[in-house]
């Protein structure tokens, strides 16, 4: 008996620790947001397979940019970039494949490899001049923005480059961005009248949901990418290490410059990944693309339970964070609330979930 | 906490109180939803939201007004995709970029919601994505009708001072007044740049070089106000030119007042919002709907009609 039990180490019910986990409060919220949606707009239209697929869609993009802010945010960083690098991905791509006569593949590699370097630009500035990262990458967020509205102005006298939606066409990469799955199985459920179709028009008789949008399939395999990745791995321990104490984790041997460079580059990564979806999507990418989207991203994040000052939070949360962010938007437009008070609802959503993730956490790590 | 949380539901539910009753359906008022890429900050369309908020008022019908908060084309494409999924009894949308809202807008039109598309945009796009109609100003008609009005005045001649030349627009404003006139556009088009001095400056050199030059458009409040000092400073003004200028702002107003201005285009945002409320709810009633598009502008503010703009100023006008 007294072998067994070591008084240094608290015990606690397994059911306790269950339930008291950093995304309770994200769990909690998204059980909130649903209830209330189905009981104000269920007959909007907001639940079947139409309106499903839209908020689930925006809530996908929230959930690609939160992923990456949410490792940047547990390693101890921020982006305020993002938003900008969405916009100048989608430049790049725009310019390289329509001006320059780009494959759309090689377009949007060198997309990709433009904005990872970006990333990994911060990264380093940040880590080299010890300035913080809020002022390091609100910089990029002014230069990127202004780079992207003076390269598309430059190259068309424009600042919406059109005309990527023929080109991409066939193209096995931006299929991977643009494209939808299962499309077979919704025109069989559409043949057996299980899913609504179109009733006039050239498409008469196709399903009107015609597949999974790939942006969807993109914000699955990130999220299930990072949570193994900080669950699973020696590396997502260091992301936790370096956030929660770099000093700390480099005495152990934490290579704590390398994860943070790293993890800006993964956020860099991400908002690439949410502007091709969109570039592929649309057909068009506009210099105005991505506005505010990095607090967008960092809304989610927190709403998921991570902490702002680093070293604590989960990627279920983050997503979950993204789910709510996104069936709330849509939700209220469902539930033909006044538009302007959209940002009312943003705001005491946020306070409310920080408070409450604020007393989860006081729970799980005992600090008063 | 479950105090707070109960709190947060019962604010969800102050805050969407209308919806709760979903009246619309039960009472016959129909629903209709107001599209625009306009952001938040943008003023301009307050005209427009409170002509719909008129309209839907006398027609006991429901208009909901959404736009994305920043402008985002792309978010305002997934509210047109919402709005389909919520199956309203008809779109009111404007066609801010053609290769973004096609998609969204055409499988509306195909799920059999009548479509009305305003302010931006063409009729031919319009039609193209199988809308009602087409609530607009023709930018190239406007400034035709505006240059039969110059014509009236005496012009001849004249001056385009083009502040936004990368516009397509702007220019077919200029080629409109040019055909109105009966003359050439030729040379008369200016790039004069946004900056005002530089604007100001460019009119000036313009009007001394050309100095039989008998009437001025310029193309908004950009163009306009250093043009005004720029005719000044050469002792125009009055009876000696005929200039007109499209939109109004306050001063404007004071030049048309000092008789410096003599007519400003108006598209007259209030029809855009009020009409297709109008048409929607009598199609969705009963079936009826003109078969052509509509022409909301120009209309032409003068002196004569100045003291009502000015009172409906931001409001209605």
């Amino acid at each position: 008996m007294s072998a067994a039990t070591d008084e240094r180490i608290q015990t606690r019910s397994r059911l306790r620790s269950a339930m008291i986990r950093p995304e309770l409060g994200a769990v909690c919220g998204a059980i909130l947001v649903f209830v209330f949606f189905f009981a104000i707009a269920r007959d909007s239209g907001m639940f079947n397979l139409q309106g499903t697929m839209n908020w689930t869609v925006v809530s996908a993009q929230f959930a690609i940019i939160a992923v990456g802010a949410c490792l940047l945010m547990i390693a101890g960083e921020f982006d305020l970039s993002v938003g900008s690098m969405i916009g100048f991905s989608g430049i790049v791509i725009a310019i390289l494949s329509v001006q320059w006569g780009w494959p759309v593949w090689a377009a949007i590699l060198a997309a990709f490899a433009v904005a990872i370097a970006i990333g990994a630009l911060n990264g380093f500035l940040v880590i080299r001049t010890g300035l913080p990262s809020f002022i390091v990458t609100l910089a990029f967020l002014y230069i990127l923005r202004g780079l992207t509205i003076w390269l598309s102005i430059l190259t068309t006298r424009q600042t919406i480059i059109g005309g990527v939606a023929p080109l991409a066409e066939g193209d096995w990469l931006a299929w991977l961005f643009g494209g939808k799955l299962f499309g077979g199985l919704f025109v069989w459920m559409a043949e057996n009248d299980w899913i609504a179709t179109y009733t006039r028009g050239a498409r008469t008789g196709q399903p009107i949901v015609d597949g999974i949008p790939m942006v969807i399939m993109w914000a699955l395999a990130l999220i299930v990418f990072a949570h193994i990745l900080l669950t699973r791995t020696r590396f997502g321990n260091w992301i936790y290490a370096s956030g929660g104490d770099a000093q700390a984790a480099r005495y152990v041997g934490v290579p704590v410059n390398r994860v943070k460079i790293l993890m800006f580059m993964f956020t860099a990564f991400c908002a690439t990944v949410f502007a091709t979806c969109q570039v592929m999507e649309f057909g068009s990418a506009a210099a105005d693309r991505g506005l505010l989207k990095e607090f967008e991203a960092i809304i989610c994040v927190v709403i998921g339970g991570a902490l702002l000052t680093g070293g604590y939070g989960t990627i279920v949360g983050a997503a979950l964070g993204a789910l709510i962010f996104g069936v709330v938007q849509q939700g209220l437009f469902f539930a033909q609330a006044e538009s302007s008070l959209f940002r009312v609802f943003l705001g005491t959503i946020l306070i409310l979930a920080v408070i409450f993730n604020t007393y989860i956490r006081r729970m799980i790590t005992g600090e008063r | 906490m479950k105090t707070l949380l109960l709190g947060a539901v019962a604010l969800g539910l102050a805050v969407t109180g209308q919806p709760l009753s979903a009246s619309a359906q039960e009472t016959g008022g129909e629903q209709f939803v107001l599209i625009s890429h306009a952001p938040d900050s943008d003023s301009w369309w307050n005209t427009i939201r409170n002509s719909i908020a008129l309209a839907a008022d006398e027609l006991d019908v429901t208009v909901d007004y959404r736009n994305p908060p920043t402008g985002d084309l792309a978010d305002m494409a997934r509210i047109v995709e919402q709005s389909t999924a919520a199956q309203p009894n008809g779109i009111i949308v404007t066609i801010a970029d053609f290769d973004v809202l096609s998609g969204p807008i055409r499988a509306a039109v195909d799920q059999g919601i009548p479509v009305i598309t305003i302010n931006s945009g063409t009729a031919e796009q319009s039609a193209e994505l199988g809308a009602l109609m087409h609530v607009g100003q023709p930018e190239h008609e406007a400034g035709r009708l505006a240059g039969i009005r110059a014509k009236e005045g005496g012009a001849t001649s004249f001056l385009c001072v083009n502040h936004y030349i990368t516009n397509p627009a702007s220019v077919e404003r200029c080629q409109g007044f040019a055909e109105g006139l009966g003359v050439e556009l030729g040379n008369q088009m200016i790039d004069s740049g946004l900056d005002p001095a530089q604007v100001q400056n460019a009119v000036s050199a313009y009007l001394t070089a050309n100095p039989d030059t008998d009437a001025i458009l310029t193309l908004g409040p950009n163009s306009a106000e250093p043009t005004i000092r720029a005719v000044a400073e050469q002792g125009l003004g009055g009876d000696d030119i005929v200039f007109a200028t499209f939109d109004l702002s306050p001063a404007i107003a004071q030049a048309i007042r000092d008789d410096v201005i003599d007519f400003a285009i108006d598209q007259q945002p209030f029809l855009q919002g009020y009409l297709p409320v109008v048409f929607l709810t009598n199609y969705s009633r009963y079936g009826v709907i003109p078969s052509n598009d509509v022409n909301s502008g120009p209309g032409f503010i003068t002196v004569d009609n100045l003291d009502q703009v000015e009172a409906l100023a931001g409001e209605y006008r």
